[in-house]
């Protein structure tokens, strides 16, 4: 009984201790300390190798059918992640014969914009040399890039940036 | 654009020039900017036509320009001794010398046959002489461009350089939040005056440049979802799509004749350098390496190009012969470089640099020697020279805070020797900015 109450008195103190140092912590320096802490545990999650691995912008063409594949800095080549997506893409072409799709290639606003145009369209182009090596007719995909013109998410930071550099399949019919 | 009609002389004799003293080299670095002193023009009060308001425009356009240049500074006319006609005649040159005025403007205002007579004299005060002197003659609506003209020739006789004043910047115009932004082609003169949208923002168009030579504008633009190079005539606000090309083209430039758009066009996934010649229509192919290609810009004698490649790796600064032979890469400091925009002196290439997550703008010879970086920032690219090659302008971006707020784009401009950096307003945020040569 008594060990209890001593225990449950030093789970308490412990408690209010840490909310005492999380007011401390939050309060004073609002957007300097608490953002960055709290991007870089979310980052370490949904960042891998530098290629986003979240789920959080993705939309689905279909069910289990993601829209979109990520890439790493001034990178255009496909992750396995990617190169799943894309399969599961062709496979949902290949049972909608008839279906027609844009691959929009986005850079992050790192970099000059003329360059990261060029880089969007690598992107996209990457995406559909592989959906065509899945059996996909070429004359089902158009490309198009938006080099840093179209973030989907806004911030300056890693993840914004991750989730940004994408290339994203749009039906088109 | 109206068609100015113009009739400049020179309406006075200005022996032994060589004895001017207030001449100013402007290759130094900092130095102390030269006093002037920036007189109203007078006029007959019988010409009652010139609003009083023009004087004055005229005095504070002529004194903006000059200031904004960092090389002068002006003088309160508070402190002015002497403030009669008579000094347009006969400067007391005692009196602005006791001011420490080293140059002194005078000018007189008149209407002739309905058109505005505007004639003006520069005095060196230690001196005691005029070192420039010049009637212009116009409609009255043009009294904005008569002042720029004359700062130009003030800065021409102080500095041996010629002015970059009587001149336009285009530019794109953004608006709304970062990830539904709305761009459109903007144009004003130098110091922000006559601004106009030149395009809706229904489509996203971005990079616009001028010709050299003529009214138009080259530039990138979304029309119906396929990015392809146009041309805008700025004076009937004709757009034309440029060429027929399988796949995006953009980054486009004008050659130094105003002839030919040089330009990167995308063919699966991979960017290549064409130029295309605007009357012959004929398309010619200058790069052929399976990395970006982008960015071009001729040397203005239009037998060099420069340019930006990935092709060793990261993005570096190239240069070939305008016909695509002898490509080498001349950038070789550390760090990445992109958008080599070659002087209209020919003898420096500026660019972008970024290194360890700073962005630079910069200049470098030819060569790719002598690299100098003007300006640090978090986020800036894309410089663009004055006609005389002496100042660049270019756009900078703010750091959006996680929210995704926060987030600004302006122009700045920056002197070659890395100083007198300041901000052009815009009416809205701006990016891509293009500055005209002397306007004809």
């Amino acid at each position: 009984m008594v060990s209890t109450f001593q225990n449950y008195t030093r789970y308490l103190v412990i408690v209010l201790f840490a909310l005492f140092l999380a007011a401390c912590e939050t309060v004073p320096k609002e957007s300097a300390t608490s953002t960055t802490s709290s991007s870089t545990t979310t980052a370490a999650v949904e960042i891998l190798d530098g290629v986003y691995v979240g789920s959080d912008t993705i939309e689905m063409l279909a069910v289990d059918v993601p829209d979109r594949i990520f890439f790493a800095y001034d990178s255009y080549s496909l992750t396995i992640a990617a190169q799943n997506t894309l399969e599961k893409q062709a496979k949902w072409l290949k049972a909608n014969g008839s279906a027609t799709i844009a691959i929009e290639g986005h850079a992050d606003e790192r970099g000059t914009r003329e360059y990261n145009l060029a880089l969007g369209d690598r992107r996209a182009n990457a995406a559909k040399d592989y959906l065509m090596t899945q059996g996909i007719s070429s004359s089902r995909v158009t490309t198009i890039s938006f080099g840093k013109e179209r973030p989907v998410s806004s911030g300056s930071n890693k993840k914004a940036w991750a989730q940004n550099r994408r290339a994203v399949t749009v039906r088109t019919n | 654009m109206k068609k100015l009609l113009l009739y400049v002389f020179i309406a006075f004799n200005f022996s032994s020039i060589s004895f001017a003293i207030i001449e100013i080299d402007i290759t130094e670095g900092n130095r102390e900017p030269i006093p002037l002193a920036i007189s109203e023009f007078f006029h007959d009060n019988n010409s009652e036509i010139i609003d009083k308001k023009i004087t004055e425009n005229i005095r504070t356009v002529i004194s903006d320009d000059l200031k904004r240049s960092g090389l002068f500074s002006t003088i309160d006319d508070k402190a002015f001794i002497q403030n009669n006609r008579a000094m347009h005649l006969k400067p007391r040159f005692a009196d602005w010398r006791l001011i420490k005025a080293q140059g002194l403007l005078t000018g007189e205002l008149s209407i002739e046959d309905d058109r505005l007579r505007v004639e003006f004299r520069l005095w060196d005060t230690f001196a005691e002489k005029e070192i420039e002197g010049l009637v212009l003659i116009t409609t009255i609506d043009n009294w904005r461009r008569i002042s720029h003209m004359i700062a130009d020739k003030i800065y021409e006789r102080l500095t041996g350089e010629e002015g970059y004043f009587d001149t336009r910047i285009v530019y794109v115009a953004e608006e709304g939040p970062k990830n539904k932004r709305i761009k459109k082609l903007a144009i004003m003169d130098q110091d922000g005056a006559n601004h106009k949208f030149l395009t809706s923002g229904k489509e996203l168009v971005l990079t616009p440049r001028f010709n050299p030579v003529r009214q138009e504008i080259t530039y990138l633009s979304y029309f119906k979802n396929l990015p392809r190079v146009y041309l805008l005539n700025i004076q009937t606000g004709i757009q034309e799509v440029v060429g027929d090309f399988p796949g995006m083209t953009f980054a486009p430039r004008f050659s130094p004749d105003g002839g030919k758009i040089i330009m990167s066009l995308a063919r699966e996934g991979n960017s290549d350098l064409y130029v295309m010649d605007l009357t012959t229509r004929i398309v010619e192919r200058l790069t052929d390496s399976p990395a970006i290609d982008t960015s071009p810009s001729y040397s203005p004698d239009g037998k060099k190009i420069t340019f930006n490649s990935d092709r060793g790796g990261s993005q570096q600064i190239y240069v070939m012969d305008s016909n695509g032979r002898n490509q080498k890469r001349i950038s070789k400091e550390g760090g990445n470089y992109a958008t080599p925009v070659w002087s209209p002196r020919g003898d420096l290439i500026a660019f972008t640099k970024f290194f360890q997550g700073q962005y630079f703008i910069g200049v470098m010879r030819t060569d790719g020697s002598g690299e100098r970086l003007l300006t640090e920032n978090w986020y800036q690219e894309a410089p663009s020279w004055s006609s005389n090659g002496r100042v660049l302008i270019f756009y900078r971006e703010t750091k959006a805070n996680d929210a995704g707020d926060g987030h600004s784009s302006s122009i700045w401009s920056i002197d070659l020797t890395g100083f007198n950096e300041r901000e052009i307003i815009t009416p809205v945020d701006a990016s891509d900015p293009s500055w005209s040569k002397l306007i004809q």
